[in-house]
């Protein structure tokens, strides 16, 4: 939302500064995310008077002005080329020296031989408009040599609010007046509208010049005292009446609680006057004519919008609130034919719909120049209903968004009779009969009551009963002493309608004072009954290894392109690369790795740990995945070493798997993958696959190297103690035996014969060489175990060991055809 | 006697010829002093036997004192000079680069979050995980979100089917907790959140988020204060100042956003903090009493205060990194700057 200094200014009746009011806003209310000056770069521009025109000798189209800028020189001869510059006027004036908007500094120069001491300015050259047809002639009687920006109301700034969802009564300048008035002192009053007469609008009653029907409950009396709850019954009489010639049916009082018409016969709809038309700049808002600029600036003052629309082009003439017909069309403002719904409320003539309820009028009774009668709405529209509309036809506007939040039910009569007033004022024209209020189930303000131990208990500080009657008081609330002062009854302003509890007030009471202003000293408490999340604890301990390991933690995000057909979609995603949720982290490491190769890095090593995603029975199921990836030298390269490093390959990847399987998912072993093509798979105790490692396919530069990866299903399991070892005291006896072993035979199944053979005493069993070629048998290979024996009491004997070795060769031999190899 | 205590004193003052003995003169001294045959100290020690058990005892003890510190002297710079290379006599460039192994690290959203998380341990807050899926209920209403409110524009979701959704925020992880665990609760929750916003500068459709709870009997604002305040404190430095200012969010009331002084300007004003001097740090309030209620809470009895903050963004902010698509691209040129101090580099 943003609002204009000056305007905040006329409804306090005080000077404010921007930067100070930005602050308590920001403070108190609601954060201010720009402070923007306007037209603040007009300082050097002074008003001065034409004193007599005559021609340029050089140029037809040119004259020669001599102009009094009230300098003490006395009048100066000024060259203009506006045709509309007349003696005896006042028109801003630079002089020489002076920097014009966009940070030009005016020299002074000669044109077509003549010399012109500065400059008389159009709207244009001002920053004011697009106005370059002439200057600009001013309508004052400031002497010559006034400061421009002194003479016309023009210099502003704009403060851009950050309005808060709960917080509608921010959304018009009466409301950010309201907050401060309560922060810096002072009272929130309408500024009287220029030119308007004394003659207040026409309304029924004078307390709030409103004429309401409704089926049993007539308005009498301020609406705060209205009888609330008297609807129309079940024999469903419809709320209606008559204004000016005009029938007014409210069929759907749920999607508009309260209904108000007002017609307004004559007006001449033109441009509005400047104060009008500058007010709405000044927030940002185009001019575009005097009667649709009287209801936009009661939009931004009171936060009610207005909607008016030709009499001339409604059928009956009638106006009908009721739902929508299923497909039924309107042409909205902007042109784009809408396709309507019974979900929604439209504003009906006796034949179709002219309105959308709280969204946007029809193209067809848009006011235009042609309009002489108009029809006044003043509505407040359900603000599920207007939410829901606007999404379904993602169409939004300044009103929509207001109506979504809710706006002032109670202040409606105001707001009617602002608009009325200011409409006839700019545009002309009467009300004859007094505008029709349909509020069918009249409500009141509701009251909450507080009781000042409840705050102080929440906020920490006593606050004295008297000093929360104040600050509540300060922004509208009517506060009341109950029960000896104990509590207290608090009516709710209508323009609040977030405030419905006890600790609303509470909120009100501490904002107000100020968050700044509470103490923020640590005090003891009570340790919670929340166990650190085991989850986390296992998530720290992997990434630790693997970063040790070597690997950079990635981060990728989980969603991605189809993945298998287990894969979770998203309804409604961003872009279809983005449409699924991924089932593993692998394919997002690989992209990570193309990504780094097409930064010529060849060295890649990164790991992640994150969800993954799968279709489930009833909903989708979730578990948390590590993954790793690896490519490039084993090593990185030393300049002793000279060659180049090996690059890294299955053996490295099996060791990393290892590892990451050994601390993320420790019940798990690792198996050689079935099937061929490599790799191994992490096996659970029950046969479940839970992880897999092996060779990866990507798109990968000519220079990259083989690329691995292995990913793992990270187990939550309570870290268990590690028992102790004693450590050996008795000397090892060892020997390498070179085995030939026959095709189909795996290392793992000898060691296993090995170690069950040789008994408790083989401590450590090592492969550390395969070899095939000359003396290797056809069909066999050569592997050779480095065996350490040893026994943890006393002293083992060689021949001891070499008999233990001997058993347990022969019954390699017996069990699998694995021999000793000679020589 | 006397000569040979003499001697003995004089020999001593030769100890500090050793530490700076290279390896030729080192073994002369060896020869010199301790050798078999021809030793200084050997032939004190030899002429022992023939002196009075007196002074047998004097001479013997500090005799042999010295040998020990000489074997000592001579047996350490040995090891020195076995230790330097030998060669750096004979001209081996030492700037030459030392052999290295590879190094990884932990990304740096994960150093900020563990960070944070440390922290707010050390006040008592332990981790409470929940899951990326969520229930419209889990996710919006039982954090008193009302349906069809405006306050769900800034939540826009990924969905998944149904009420399904990818969680917003969080938060929905407090509600979980609350239904769980009796109070005194005192949590931190570490996780992913999910909104469709595209990715642009500072735009992600998966961010990192930190919620923390805490309900308990008379928690009150003060504390919820306090207590944001000290991790500021600690997190940045223990000078920062820190703000609290109004807010709105459907979970808390009263709701505050607190403030950091601008930890790139000092709060002099910049760019990165838009002239503010201020830097948006985390989403606030007391626990709105209709969320202890929708967990079963008695919301007279207890009470307590919440908290949301994105690590991503802190990172952002505490680094200067200028894209939030850097973290995501675990480009390892990235990646290494941040790798060394599992703190973080600007501690």
């Amino acid at each position: 939302m943003i609002v204009s200094r000056r305007w905040l200014e006329a409804l306090l009746g005080r000077a404010l500064d921007a930067r100070e009011t930005a602050d308590r806003l920001t403070m108190h209310v609601a954060p201010v995310d720009a402070v923007v000056p306007l037209h603040q770069d007009l300082g050097d521009i002074v008003v001065a008077r034409v004193l007599e025109v005559k021609q340029h000798p050089n140029a037809d189209r040119l004259t020669l002005c001599r102009v009094d800028a009230g300098v003490a020189g006395g009048p100066v001869e000024v060259v203009c080329g506006a045709r509309n510059v007349q003696a005896g006027k006042s028109y801003p004036y630079a002089p020489v020296g002076a920097v014009l908007p966009g940070g030009a500094r005016l020299e002074r120069k000669a044109i077509r031989g003549v010399e012109s001491n500065g400059m008389l300015c159009s709207a244009k050259e001002l920053g004011l408009g697009d106005d370059h047809a002439g200057i600009l002639e001013l309508d004052t009687a400031a002497p010559p040599g006034s400061r421009f920006v002194d003479v016309v109301p023009v210099a502003d700034h704009q403060i851009v609010i950050d309005v808060p969802a709960n917080r509608p009564d921010l959304l018009g300048h009466k409301g950010v007046a309201r907050e401060l008035a309560a922060l810096l002192g002072g009272a929130v009053k309408l500024p009287p509208i220029p030119g308007a007469g004394s003659a207040a609008p026409a309304g029924g009653d004078a307390a709030l010049g409103g004429r309401r029907r409704a089926p049993s409950a007539r308005g009498d009396g301020p609406a705060r005292a209205a009888e609330p709850g008297v609807a129309a019954g079940p024999s469903g009489r419809v709320p209606s009446g008559v204004v000016d010639g005009v029938e007014v049916r409210l069929e759907d009082p749920e999607g508009a609680p309260r209904y108000m018409i007002a017609v307004i016969r004559g007006v001449k709809v033109a441009s509005s006057p400047g104060w009008l038309a500058r007010r709405l700049a000044s927030i940002g808002q185009r001019p575009i004519n005097n009667v649709v600029d009287a209801t936009n600036y009661v939009l931004f003052e009171v936060n009610q919008p207005l909607h008016a629309f030709d009499l001339a082009k409604l059928r009956g003439p009638a106006v009908v609130v009721r739902r929508a017909q299923p497909n039924e069309k309107i042409v909205t403002l902007d042109g784009v034919e809408r396709t309507l719904s019974p979900e929604m409320t439209a504003i009906c003539d006796a034949a179709r719909p002219t309105i959308i309820a709280g969204v946007m009028g029809s193209a067809e009774s848009e006011v235009a120049a042609s309009t002489t009668d108009l029809v006044l709405e003043c509505a407040y529209f359900q603000p599920t209903r207007v939410r829901r509309t606007r999404r379904a036809l993602g169409l939004s506007s300044e009103s929509s968004y207001r109506f979504e939040r809710g706006i002032d039910l109670l202040g409606m009569p105001e707001s009617m009779r602002r608009a009325i007033e200011l409409i006839i004022a700019v545009a002309g024209g009467e009300q004859r009969e007094p505008w029709l209020d349909l509020w069918p189930q009249p409500v009141q303000e509701k009251t909450i009551f507080l009781r000042p131990e409840r705050a102080a208990h929440l906020l920490g500080v006593a606050t004295e009963r008297a000093e929360l009657e104040r600050l509540l008081t300060s922004v509208g609330f009517f506060v009341a002493p109950k029960d000896g002062g104990s509590r207290l009854a608090v009516q709710v302003p209508g323009w609040r309608p977030d405030v419905t509890r006890e600790v609303d007030l509470i909120e009100e009471a501490a904002r107000l004072t100020g968050y700044d202003a509470f103490p923020d000293e640590l005090r003891p408490y009570r340790p919670g009954t929340v166990p650190d999340a085991p989850v986390e604890q296992i998530k720290a301990r992997v990434r630790e290894r693997l970063a040790q390991a070597g690997f950079f933690e990635a981060r990728t995000i989980p969603l991605g392109p189809g993945d298998g057909p287990e894969a979770v979609a998203v309804r409604n995603p961003l872009s279809a690369d983005e449409a699924l949720l991924r089932r593993r982290l692998i394919p997002g490491l690989v992209r990570r790795v193309e990504h780094n190769w097409a930064n010529r890095n060849r060295d890649v090593r990164l790991f992640e740990i994150g969800v993954v995603f799968r279709t489930g029975q009833d909903r989708p199921e979730e578990w948390d995945s590590v993954a790793g990836v690896l490519t490039g030298a084993r090593r990185p390269p030393h300049w002793s070493e000279g060659a180049k490093v090996p690059d890294m390959d299955i053996w490295d990847l099996k060791h990393h798997f290892e590892l990451a399987v050994r601390v993320a998912a420790p019940s798990c072993d690792v198996q050689p993958a079935r099937g061929g093509g490599g790799g191994w798979v992490a096996v659970q105790r029950g046969g479940e696959v839970a992880g897999w490692a092996g060779p990866l396919e990507a798109d990968a530069p000519v220079w990259a190297a083989p690329l691995f990866g292995f990913e793992v299903r990270l187990e939550v399991m309570p870290p268990h103690p590690v028992p102790y070892r004693p450590l050996p005291t008795q000397p090892p006896v060892e020997r390498d035996v070179a085995l030939l072993v026959p095709a189909g035979v795996s290392a793992e199944a000898v060691s296993a014969v090995l170690a069950r053979a040789a008994g408790p005493l083989l401590d450590r069993l090592a492969v550390f060489d395969e070899y095939h070629g000359p003396g290797v048998p056809a069909g066999h290979r050569s592997v050779a175990w480095h065996c350490t024996f040893r026994d943890p009491v006393r002293t083992l004997r060689e021949r001891e060991v070499d008999e233990l070795l001997a058993g347990a060769l022969q019954a390699l031999e017996d069990e699998l055809g694995v021999r000793r190899r000679e020589g | 006697m006397r000569d040979l205590l003499a001697a003995l004193t004089e020999l001593r003052e030769r100890l500090h010829e050793i530490p700076q003995a290279d390896e030729r003169r080192l073994q002369d001294l060896k020869t010199e002093i301790l050798g078999r045959k021809a030793g200084a100290l050997t032939k004190i020690l030899a002429a022992l036997p023939g002196l009075e058990p007196a002074a047998k005892k004097q001479v013997g003890g500090a005799a042999n004192a010295l040998k020990r510190d000489f074997e000592a002297a001579i047996a350490a710079r040995e090891r020195d000079l076995k230790r330097a290379p030998a060669a750096a006599a004979a001209g081996v460039d030492l700037t030459m680069p030392g052999r290295a192994s590879w190094t990884g690290g932990l990304h740096l959203v994960t150093q900020v979050v563990n960070e944070i998380c440390e922290i707010f341990h050390e006040l008592g807050f332990t981790r409470a995980v929940g899951p990326h899926i969520e229930t419209e209920r889990y996710n919006f209403y039982a954090l008193n979100f009302p349906k069809d409110h405006p306050a769900l524009d800034a939540q826009d979701s990924f969905y998944l089917g149904g009420d399904l959704l990818l969680r917003t925020h969080t938060s929905p992880v407090q509600i979980r907790t609350l239904e769980r665990y009796p109070p005194p609760v005192r949590v931190v929750i570490p996780g992913l959140a999910y909104r469709r916003d595209p990715f642009d500068a500072s735009h992600s459709p998966v961010f990192e988020q930190i919620e923390g709870l805490a309900v308990d009997e008379g928690i009150s604002f003060v504390d919820f204060k306090a207590t944001l305040a000290t991790f500021a404190r600690r997190f940045f430095t223990a000078d920062t100042r820190v703000r609290f200012r109004p807010s709105f969010f459907p979970f808390t009331e009263p709701s505050a956003e607190m403030d950091v002084q601008c930890q790139i300007c000092g709060g002099t004003g910049c760019a990165a903090c838009k002239q503010s001097g201020w830097m948006e740090i985390l989403g606030s309030g007391m626990v709105h009493p209709a969320v202890l209620e929708n967990c079963g809470v008695d919301s007279e009895r207890y009470s307590g205060f919440a908290w949301g903050m994105g690590p991503d963004r802190i990172a952002m902010a505490r680094h200067r990194i200028p894209d939030i698509r850097l973290l995501f691209d675990s480009d390892v040129r990235f990646l290494a700057q941040f790798a060394a101090g599992a703190k973080g580099g600007a501690r």
